[in-house]
């Protein structure tokens, strides 16, 4: 019983609180700390293992904020999750209730035995439990085939980049084109929450103009969203109506020409690109305006992250990273602490820079694909001897997939092309269809029998 | 086939794809309310280059993306020459 707990999320509210928006409705945050979003029935989920399957941002922002030191384990369902895995993931994480607001798409598996509705009207509850947890939080990764792993958080380790010292004024407007319930978007949250800033956050199916518009109007300081996210941002004439003096890449790796096209269009803006990833945390963050890493990063402790290269991949030791998958063997960290990310670094002059993924994997607007799934799709077709899917550089979307094929007859129809492509289309998300389809002689096929791949 | 006509044959070619409405391509269009998403310009950018034999986005260190269909086709026609 002695054991000290670290605050609440709830308990770190403080009097000078923001707002936060969505497209629909505001929230006074510091109403949360005697108040409730969940119609009465917070206490229902004390010890729970909760899943968040809210349709809506906002209401799950005031759930985490209800739920963490309450509820035994949150997990954090994305918005992009795919319904044929939500069984798997409620039974490997052993869900007993759940969260859903008017916008959760019904789904049996969601059907449990306690389901609580999170809306966006703060009540007045003068009997709110207590909290008396460490509340494990998990978040569903985007990089595996099937069914995402789940991946075991702390509140601290998940705070621990924010920092101590960074309380921001109360005039901070947050927000963020990266969606809270990742962990590149939740970090935003956080901040928000923590730092007693304001957030405007995107409704489902918000068209970028509009949220854009949004964040103009509620005069947005800070904001933060892949390179994919900005380059779409940067297409849209409503970029010119918000000045944030804060702009923040993360999630995919930030190039030269975005980082220079930013700093163009926010001329008095700091522009800064961190690294993380859902297993690993924050890693570090970059803020001298150039792609890639500082060499010196290596050479010493940062904020208690130690970063070294082994077998050319970037591995990192940190309080912030993960501590463990839930319903998976797999260890997150080595016999020596470290996350292997499986992002590819090489040495140019004094900083190094990203030259892709082990494994291949390629992202797509920081959605992770493995070419082997396309190239099992294309390889179902009759016709096909064996397919290469690989990334081409995209200056929109970061990477967009094509493949290679070798086709059995050496026939190269517009038919089998136009096959492929439904296949492809039947069976995979928009992402992972093949952009250009190339019919070729052979592939190469390293030593290992396997195919040759190319850092991408 | 002039570039105009090859992007706009393009375009509405990833729109069907992509089960997207293409919006009438007027010059001073807007080309994120054309229809298509970032991941169809990705798409039109990439099958441009296999028909223009230009990336002009990709070659250019400074070009901010264009915003209008009308400055959209005018990159390329400065590219492919």
């Amino acid at each position: 019983m002695a054991r000290a707990r670290p605050q609440s999320l709830r308990q770190r509210i403080g009097d000078g609180s923001g707002l936060f928006w969505d497209r629909a409705a505001r929230v006074a945050i510091s109403d949360l700390v005697g108040g409730t979003s969940l119609g009465g029935r917070l206490c229902e989920l004390a010890g729970k293992s909760v899943v968040i399957a809210t349709g809506s941002q906002l209401t799950t922002a005031l759930a985490l904020i209800e739920l963490d030191g309450i509820a035994r384990r949150l997990t954090i369902l994305p918005p992009d999750a795919e319904p044929a895995h939500f069984a798997a993931l409620l039974a490997g994480a052993e869900v007993d209730a759940v969260v859903v607001d008017r916008d959760t798409r019904a789904h049996a598996a969601l059907a449990l035995p306690i389901r609580v509705t999170a809306t966006t009207d703060i009540v007045a509850d003068q009997r709110l439990p207590a909290a008396a947890l460490e509340t494990e939080w998990v978040m569903l990764t985007s990089g595996t085939t099937g069914v995402p792993k789940m991946v075991v958080h702390s509140l601290d380790g998940l705070t621990a980049p924010i920092g101590a010292g960074r309380r921001l004024d109360g005039a901070a407007v947050w927000g963020t084109f990266y969606d809270i319930r990742r962990y590149g978007g939740l970090q935003i949250f956080l901040r928000a929450v923590i730092g007693g800033a304001s957030l405007v956050l995107s409704s489902s199916g918000e068209p970028i103009v509009e949220h854009l518009l949004r964040l103009a109007q509620h005069g947005i300081t800070h904001l933060s969203g892949t390179p994919s996210h900005w380059r779409r941002a940067l297409m849209s004439p409503s970029i010119r109506k918000i000045s944030p003096r804060y702009v923040r890449l993360s999630g995919e790796i930030a190039d030269q020409a975005i980082l220079d096209s930013l700093h163009t269009m926010f001329p008095e803006a700091a522009v800064g690109h961190a690294y993380a990833s859902t297993e690993a945390g924050v890693a570090f963050e970059v803020n001298d305006g150039l792609a890639g890493v500082p060499a010196g990063f290596f050479e010493e402790m940062r904020d208690g992250v130690v970063m070294k290269i082994e077998d050319g991949s970037l591995r990192i030791r940190s309080p912030r990273t993960a501590s463990r998958y839930i319903g998976s063997d797999a260890a997150l960290i080595d016999a020596e602490g470290f996350v292997d990310t499986g992002d590819i670094l090489a040495l140019r002059g004094d900083r190094y820079v990203f030259a892709g993924r082990r494994g291949g994997i390629i992202n797509i607007g920081g959605l992770k694909v493995h070419p082997e799934e396309i190239e099992a799709v294309i390889n179902r077709h009759p016709q096909v001897r064996m397919s290469l899917v690989r990334p081409k550089a995209s200056p929109i979307t970061g990477s967009i997939v094509i493949a290679d094929v070798v086709l059995k007859s050496g026939s190269q129809s517009r038919e089998v092309k136009s096959e492929l492509l439904q296949l492809c289309r039947d069976a995979l998300p928009q992402h992972k269809i093949p952009a250009a389809i190339s019919f070729v002689a052979a592939l190469d096929v390293a030593a290992s029998g396997k195919l040759a791949r190319r850092q991408g | 086939m002039s570039v105009k006509l090859t992007i706009m044959d393009q375009m509405s070619e990833i729109a069907r794809e992509h089960g997207k409405i293409l919006a009438p391509l007027r010059d001073d269009l807007v080309l994120l309310d054309s229809g298509l998403d970032s991941l169809g310009f990705a798409v039109l950018v990439a099958r441009l280059e296999d028909q223009l034999g230009v990336d002009p986005f990709t070659a250019s260190e400074d070009a901010l993306f264009p915003v209008t269909f009308g400055d959209f086709v005018k990159v390329y026609e400065n590219g492919a020459r």
